[in-house]
């Protein structure tokens, strides 16, 4: 066991330095110059150039660059952002709960919707309501999900009134200072009236945008593998028991039917991360995904590189605690 | 027609058939037998139609995507109007079932163009781009995933960390690196694309491929003095390709999505290119005057998806019976 979590842990080492290596080559072959970026059409003096070339140590042979990039990166910092010019690793954590926020509700509305209804469609496998299931999932497997963000705005937003269009907050109304950088819970600590409310109505929409695909795909992960667990043996034992209906199916088949589904919701990280760059970007949302856009167009590579090299590490850290959680709870694997 | 080939060719599964005890039946030997009658054999072709029209959604997907293709390829002739021309007296026209007029079907876009129109174009635009993508990384993929599989060591390694890097930055930030790296174009959308989406193939055909190599057919082929290209692309490819054309087939979906969210970004084809994605980036300021510019090109985004989902999914019952969902 305690051989495998670590075999699987240095497996994930060539990948990070291949990933410093592609971020730091790829962010320099990015067309266009970041002084020339940020002096704009005008032109600076050649001596000032240079100067603003030295400090941000664009002066230096490309291979000193990468490596003092990697340098910095093993401690902890990840450059400093040409356009704010505070470092990056500290703008990625102010930034980065917001996204959290919202990639948590998404899959909690993900998971919430989607276990029952895999559950149901299994269990009425060949009904209308099974049908109905699978013909919603492949929908939402399918969808281009910033169409369906402004769907969404067009008809909860602007005709029926019901949900803020974008942003996090009504800043206008409530302003409190940040404490933990999760504005649900940040608007319940500044104790004004209707804070929380409104930070909850905020996160409506974008939840529903961000979760649709996993929302879907664990559906169909859910459905399958429960109709696998309701073939077996055991079931059947539990069945011809006596046992009720609800608790054959909610107690016996459906704690192995997760396994797989847990496996499918960790696995699902990336998809949200990617996600969130189109769904930030709709609703203007603060976080990490719309920010790494518009770092592009700013032709921040500090805040590029530093901001995809966090990202990717996030990913990679989450898919080798799902390979390890899937270990820990399916004994077969562990002890086969 | 490659999904045929998969079954059209015996030649692959003749040597399993010779072990009868064997559990290496191969895959597409296994669908073709599972529609089999008892006594004469039907031509494999028949048989995967058999498998295929069972599933009434494939054949509705495929029924679809022959329409878009036939529309895609018919354009100028289909098209009412040139996807790019401004009609400059009726900009923002509404389409016909919300007071417009049958000049303009589905109605004009800010500028005064045909949206019936560049909707028709935009369909060579999206499939042109999910199939290049799917052509170029399934040959990519071929290639660097029989190589990591036939020969190991250091080949192996390199091509299997590369692909799980890809794998680890979340799919659509690296195509925005890409694009922002090459610069914004339909071109640069189909390599960054397929970059994101090589993985899948390469380590789908090596798992397959190290499968098939331990089989005894294998063994036969390089006791009989088969060369390694040989055994590589003719030998153990051809046992490979069942689970590669159902990825294929959905790989075409998720390439048109991936493109479509980059057009959307303004990093994808740029104007006045109609591309799906593109027309909705312009229309997000129309949300409140003009629905309908906003809800045709995501509308049309959508039906193509799920029909190629539908007939992919079909695909893998009628090819790949073990992937079989229920």
């Amino acid at each position: 066991m305690f051989a495998l979590i670590l075999r699987r842990v240095a497996l994930t080492v060539p990948t990070f330095v291949a990933l410093m290596f592609v971020t730091f080559v790829a962010v320099r072959l990015v067309p266009g110059d970041p002084i020339e970026a940020r002096t704009g059409e005008r032109g600076i003096a050649p001596e000032r150039l240079a100067q603003l070339r030295h400090e941000l140590g664009l002066d230096q042979p490309v291979w000193r660059q990468f490596l003092d990039y990697v340098y910095g990166l093993l401690h902890g910092d990840f450059g400093t952002s040409i356009v704010t010019r505070t470092p990056v690793l500290h703008e990625f954590l102010i930034l980065f709960p917001a996204t959290l926020e919202l990639a948590f509700c998404a899959l909690v509305f993900a998971v919430v919707l989607g276990v029952p209804a895999g559950v149901l469609a299994a269990v009425k496998r060949g009904s209308v309501l099974d049908h109905s299931v699978m013909t919603v999932a492949l929908a939402g497997y399918s969808m281009p999900i910033f169409w369906w963000g402004l769907l969404l705005i067009m008809f909860m937003s602007e005709y029926l009134g019901l949900t803020p269009v974008s942003g996090r907050m009504d800043l206008i109304n409530y302003y409190f200072e940040p404490v933990t950088g999760f504005m649900l819970i940040d608007s319940l600590l500044s104790g004004e009236d209707g804070a929380f409310s409104a930070a909850a109505a905020h996160l409506v929409l974008p939840s529903i945008v961000l979760g649709t695909i996993p929302l879907a795909v664990i559906a169909r992960m859910t459905r399958s593998s429960m109709l696998e667990v309701l073939g077996e043996d055991y079931v059947r034992t539990a069945r011809a028991k006596g046992l009720s209906p609800l608790r054959v199916v909610g107690l016996h088949a459906l704690r192995n039917a997760l396994i797989p589904v847990v496996t499918v919701v960790g696995l699902q990280t990336g998809t949200l991360l990617a996600g969130a760059v189109l769904t930030e970007t709709i609703f203007a949302w603060p976080g990490v995904g719309k920010w790494l856009i518009e770092s592009i167009s700013r032709r921040d590579y500090p805040a590029l590189q530093g901001g995809i090299m966090l990202i990717s590490a996030i990913v990679i850290l989450v898919n080798l605690i799902v390979d390890m959680l899937y270990v820990a709870i399916n004994p077969r694997i562990r002890h086969g | 027609m490659a999904e045929e080939n998969a079954i059209d060719d015996p030649m692959p599964t003749a040597p399993e058939r010779l072990l009868p005890g064997a559990s290496g039946l191969s895959l597409s030997a296994a669908a073709v037998a599972e529609v089999e009658p008892v006594g004469e054999e039907p031509s494999p072709l028949r048989a995967f139609w058999s498998a295929f029209s069972e599933n009434r959604g494939a054949v509705l997907g495929l029924a679809v995507v022959v329409f878009i293709t036939l529309l895609a390829l018919f354009a100028p002739w289909v098209a009412p109007h040139s996807p790019i021309e401004q009609f400059r007296q009726s900009v923002l026209l509404p389409p016909v079932w919300a007071g417009g007029n049958w000049t303009f079907p589905f109605g004009t876009d800010a500028v005064g163009r045909d949206v019936l129109s560049r909707l028709i174009y935009g369909a060579r635009i999206s499939l042109g781009i999910g199939l290049s993508v799917m052509v170029v990384s399934v040959a990519l993929g071929i290639v660097l995933g029989l190589a990591a599989a036939f020969m190991r060591g250091i080949v192996e390694v390199v091509v299997m960390r590369v692909m799980d890097m890809v794998v680890a930055i979340p799919s659509l930030v690296l195509a925005i690196l890409i694009v922002a790296v090459l610069g914004p174009s339909l071109t640069n959308t189909i390599v960054a694309v397929t970059v994101v989406y090589l993985p899948r193939y390469v380590r789908l055909v090596r798992a397959a491929a190290l499968a098939e190599l331990t089989k005894e057919y294998v063994i036969a082929a390089q006791v009989a003095g088969v060369g390694r290209l040989r055994l590589m692309f003719v030998t153990v490819l051809p046992n490979c390709l069942a689970p590669l054309i159902v990825q294929a087939a959905l790989g075409i979906s998720d390439a048109i999505l991936e493109a479509a969210a980059l057009g959307f970004l303004g990093l994808g084809a740029q104007p006045p290119t109609p591309e799906w994605g593109a027309m909705l980036a312009d229309a997000r300021e129309f949300i409140r005057s003009a629905p309908w510019i906003v809800t045709l090109p995501g509308l049309a985004i959508l039906v193509t998806v799920v029909a190629i989902n539908l007939m992919g999914d079909g695909l893998r019952d009628a090819l790949d019976p073990k992937l079989r969902r229920s």
